[in-house]
């Protein structure tokens, strides 16, 4: 049953097989058993959950019951979720309990949806591997001395050891897909602004976006039809007539041009991801698509202009710490200035501090139009170069990440290695487009471990229905998204 | 561009970070990487183009002037590290 898809789980609880209350207790039984070592919830409130169990029950009974009501989902804990502790994976939140709901929590709790509890992260989002979280890190369920990627790396975890039916992450540079890529899910990060922020905590605004990780394509599309739509209380929200993303999954893909840019496939590129990456290509031949090697000539730039915007925003954003209204504040300090100092010292771990300091370096008096300004004007070159290839193709694909789930501790002290990971991500937050991860075979480490490889699909902006129909055809003829991980029966 | 330790002394204090002279030290060489890597940028021709701030190009909406928020002062000062009477504690700032 831990394998069945968001689908078929809710089909049974239609169908009056299983009770949600029955199939959340499989879910927390499994993660009472699993969890301690794997790392991937920080918190969990069985009481309210099997509360709204029970209450999907008797939606279910009233025949009242939608397409996720009654399914355990897990939460990334950059949502604040109201009576719900709150950390987005830092000290500086270790006892923060959400006041109000964060918009995504609102819309799977009006669904009926059951949420199972808090996913780990890297603290603040910011991070590739989940070992920046103050909560400790997290195991890669296909080899367990392995990183799940991050920063949403709880969340990927979760679904790969079948700890939760489906879960949600965030992404502001490769947050959702390359995760997802690592732990052999489906992950998808919507075009910028059709998922509210609100109450998501911010890292940097101009690129934050929650999407959907799950099992497969089709409950993404399912998870889309929740997450999506206008937000007044996002002032970025875009006012949008509702889409229906299950719509197109079955169209038949022939005549699709889909764009390989040869940046993607550039030096960097493992050899073992680039064979599962091609290989994939060649079964979406087989499925009728017409192949187009576009370029986008600015890829590299894409890595230099994030680590600009991304801390600049983020420092201004992390300001709010102050250890006033909320949050950790330092036990022992002089004047008010000492207290912030004191407070922020303690209550952020390195990366975070690592991030602001550049940031603040960055808007600094003198340096604002060399750093920042420079940044956004190469950040529109991005943006354009996807412009153009779109004019060649219907979607681009390549690889998600460059490298299977590396060693923990691989990275973790050389943040340069670190930022590499997300190469082929980022030029899509900068540019706002959908970008999505699916599993695309495996890759044999040196160690004789079977890791995942995914296998990225960008669209054109709002083209979110064609990329999961996209990913849907890949599989139903091939069945990576069904494997689970050894060890986690 | 290069930076010495009395810098990220100076940007942490910007930045509102306390940071001990081990620390600073610690930071310099990783900053120092992070700031290379940055450096690529300076290599492209960017006059004339306009800045992107944002990837959507819409307008900031308006909406009636109009109370829109109820008081929960309680709720939000329950989580408060210090709190009396209603306020928000903080060390003393005049004298």
């Amino acid at each position: 049953m831990i394998n069945k898809s968001l689908k078929q789980l809710g089909a049974m609880l239609q169908g009056k097989e299983i009770s949600s209350v029955e199939l959340t207790q499989e879910f927390l039984n499994r993660i009472d058993r699993l969890n301690p070592e794997i790392n991937a919830f920080i918190t969990l409130d069985k009481e309210k959950t099997l509360s709204q169990a029970k209450h999907a029950d008797s939606l279910l009974a009233a025949g009242k019951g939608t397409a996720l009501t009654g399914l355990p989902i897990g939460q990334k804990d950059i949502f604040v979720a109201k009576g719900w502790r709150t950390t987005c994976g830092s000290k500086m939140l270790e006892t923060f309990i959400g006041p109000y709901d964060a918009d995504i929590i609102e819309r799977f709790d009006g669904v009926g949806a059951v949420n199972l509890g808090k996913t780990n992260m890297d603290e603040f989002a910011m991070g590739s591997s989940n070992e920046t979280s103050y909560f400790g890190k997290v195991q890669n369920p296909w080899d367990r001395s392995r990183v799940p990627g991050g920063s949403s790396g709880g969340s990927a975890a979760a679904v790969a050891a079948r700890l939760c039916a489906a879960a949600t992450g965030t992404d502001t540079g490769g947050s959702i897909r390359q995760p997802a890529s690592l732990c052999g899910l489906s992950g998808l990060k919507p075009t910028y602004g059709l998922a509210s922020r609100f109450g998501m905590i911010a890292f940097a605004s101009s690129l934050d976006q929650s999407g959907p990780m799950a099992k497969s394509c089709e409950d993404m599309a399912l998870m889309m039809n929740v997450i999506t739509g206008f937000d007044k209380r996002d002032s970025t929200s875009l006012n949008r007539e509702k889409e229906d993303y299950t719509r197109d999954l079955n169209k038949p893909l022939a005549g699709i041009k889909v764009g390989l840019p040869k940046e993607y496939f550039a030096e960097g590129l493992g050899a073992d991801v680039a064979k599962v990456v091609n290989e994939a290509i060649a079964e979406y031949k087989k499925l009728g698509a017409e192949i187009v090697d576009i370029s986008l000539p600015n890829t590299q730039l894409s890595i230099p202009v994030y680590y600009v915007l991304a801390p600049a925003e983020a420092s201004s954003n992390l300001s709010r710490f102050d250890g006033v209204r909320y949050g950790h504040r330092a036990k022992e300090y002089g004047d008010l200035m000492d207290m912030y100092c004191k407070s922020r010292a303690e209550g952020f771990g390195a990366e975070v501090k690592r991030r602001i300091l550049i940031g603040t370096y960055v808007l600094s008096a003198g340096y604002y139009d060399a750093y920042y300004l420079k940044a956004q004007q190469i950040r529109r070159l991005i943006a354009q170069d996807f412009e153009n290839a779109f004019k060649q193709c219907d979607i681009i694909m390549g690889p998600t990440a460059p490298s299977t789930a590396f060693k923990a501790g691989e990275k973790a002290d050389d943040p340069v290695a670190m930022y590499l990971q997300d190469i082929y991500t980022i030029a899509v937050n900068l540019a706002g487009l959908p970008g999505m991860s699916i599993p695309a075979g495996f890759a044999q480490s040196a160690d004789g471990k079977r890791l995942p490889v995914g296998l990225q699909i960008i669209g054109n902006y709002f083209d979110e229905a064609r990329m999961l129909n996209a990913g849907h055809a890949y599989q139903q003829v091939t069945d990576w998204h069904t494997q689970m991980p050894e060890g986690i029966e | 561009m290069s930076l010495n330790s009395a810098d990220i002394k100076r940007i942490a204090h910007l930045a509102r970070i306390e940071v001990s002279d081990t620390e600073a030290e610690a930071t310099l060489s990783k900053l120092t990487g992070i700031l290379g890597l940055i450096e690529q940028m300076q290599a492209v021709d960017t006059t004339g183009i306009v800045p992107m701030s944002h990837s959507q190009d819409v307008t900031q909406r308006l909406r009636d002037d109009v109370v829109t928020e109820t008081n929960q002062r309680e709720l939000f000062q329950s989580i408060a590290p210090a709190v009396k009477d209603g306020l928000y504690l903080v060390p003393k700032v005049i004298e």
